[in-house]
């Protein structure tokens, strides 16, 4: 019997920015249904490498396996991989001329070409998924700082993704939003969502993620169980990381 | 006074040549109708094709903007109008100066687009481009909606410029609204027909610098 495919499977994947390389090969395979988490200092190539699974970054060497699927090969449609790749990003970037639903219902309208009427309908399931159904016509504008990101959200996951991309969705957040957006992960993964996190919050990843990975300049210095690498670290640089973020 | 009168404000003499005056109207309002959406459809492929970044597609479109925006419209009318039946293409003067127009303006309108798709942040277009929108959709439904509504007063500012720049087209023999003054007034030997052209104009612009002075003082609130 064969493993079942991973969701994600990145091979040696290397990104460089003129002389500095970010990345320097990474191998990193996300099963089904798993919640994996990076953690690591700024500048160590987190996002990049989050990036890189949806062509975000071009990666400079190496493979990113999607389903299966190379998507750095060149006969694929990135555009068409993309709608399968949900990804929300640290600072919202909700579309500030367009209410919550008009947010939502963008790329089902334009992407997957659903009549208006449709759109709307799964629009507005999507923003019940995250708690916002009655405030579908509001601007961005005019919601907090979590229900925008709880939007954008609903933005990726009205796509039905495989796969959800998370860009430190919380680091933007006033402390007091962050467990409302932590609520709403918390639920996409009981209900079998692949995720890729990356965050700072230690809390959440210890309670929920099946598997941390510790990075530093641009590559994978241990991973783990989150018992495994908060309890027991066994590496020097997880353990001044760890030290430092939690304080003591 | 009352040669001022008998020379600028004649009432018998605008009564006179008022079938005049409405015709160049007309023109005019036809010519802006045309030359105001071309220049803005030709400034908007301008900006989108640089937003693009090929560096040699930028090169040439840069080498045109600052060609264009350097180069007198006059002088440009003259040579679409004259010049062009030199390399063997007559044109009629209307389509000399939509030509000579589109050059002109389209470099203006471009510049503008360009810096309203510049304001617009990277994240917003990777937030699009992550959900499966295509380039092209990105522009269209994302950036360009909110940089026209950045740069809205100056597209308004531009258009007002050009509108006023119609005259122009006087000399190529069209029959818009200055020409047709400066007929009326060699008719009549009395320049009040050109005032005349000149309230014609106060009227069709001032509403417009109306609702760029108001538009102004909103953007400035919301700052």
């Amino acid at each position: 019997m064969t493993a079942p495919l991973p969701m994600l499977d990145l091979k040696g994947v290397r990104k460089s920015f003129g002389a500095i390389e970010a990345l320097k090969g990474i191998d990193l395979s996300v099963a089904r249904q798993e919640l994996v988490f990076i953690i690591g200092p700024s500048g160590s190539g987190k996002s990049t490498l989050l990036r890189c699974c949806n062509r975000l970054e071009e990666p400079t060497a190496g493979q990113v396996l999607f389903d299966g699927v190379d998507i750095l090969s060149p006969g694929i449609d990135i555009n068409e991989t993309r709608r399968h790749i949900g990804m929300v990003f640290q600072s919202f970037n909700l579309y500030p001329h367009l209410t919550a639903l008009g947010n939502v219902t963008l790329a089902l309208r334009r992407v997957l070409k659903l009549p208006r009427d449709d759109a709307n309908e799964r629009g507005r399931a999507a923003l019940d998924e995250v708690g916002l159904a009655e405030r579908a016509h509001a601007w961005p504008n005019e919601l907090s700082g979590g229900q925008q990101q709880r939007v954008a959200i609903a933005r990726a996951l009205a796509l039905e993704p495989k796969v959800m991309l998370f860009d430190e969705p919380t680091s933007a957040l006033d402390p007091e939003l962050v467990g409302s957006v932590l609520d709403v992960m918390r639920a996409m993964r009981e209900s079998g969502m692949t995720m890729l996190v990356v965050s700072h919050e230690m809390g959440f990843a210890r309670e929920a993620a099946d598997r941390v990975l510790f990075m530093d300049e641009g590559e994978v210095v241990e991973e783990g169980a989150p018992a495994r690498i908060f309890e027991a670290p066994a590496h020097a640089r997880t353990r001044e990381f760890l030290r430092r973020v939690t304080g003591h | 006074m009352e040669a001022l009168i008998y020379n600028f404000f004649n009432l018998e003499i605008l009564l006179k040549v008022h079938p005049l005056l409405l015709k160049g109207f007309w023109m005019t309002l036809q010519l802006c109708l045309l030359v105001v959406p071309l220049g803005i459809a030709g400034g908007l492929v301008v900006a989108v094709a640089y937003s693009f970044h090929v560096r040699w597609l930028n090169w040439l479109l840069i080498a045109y903007v600052d060609f264009f925006r350097s180069f007198p419209p006059l002088v440009l009318l003259i040579l679409v109008f004259y010049g062009l039946p030199f390399i063997g293409l007559e044109v009629p003067s209307l389509i000399a100066v939509l030509i000579a127009f589109l050059l002109n303006t389209a470099s203006y309108y471009g510049e503008i687009f360009r810096a309203g798709i510049e304001s617009i942040g990277r994240g917003q277009r990777e937030a699009a481009r992550s959900t499966g929108l295509t380039g092209l959709q990105t522009m269209v439904y994302v950036v360009l909606p909110q940089a026209v509504r950045n740069v809205l007063p100056d597209l308004i500012s531009n258009t007002l410029e050009v509108i006023k720049f119609t005259a122009l087209a006087s000399v190529v023999a069209l029959p818009e609204l200055l020409r047709m003054g400066r007929v009326a007034q060699g008719l009549t030997y009395n320049p009040t027909p050109l005032i005349a052209v000149a309230l014609i104009y106060l009227a069709l612009l001032w509403p417009i610098v109306r609702l760029l002075s108001r538009l102004e003082r909103r953007t400035m609130a919301k700052r």
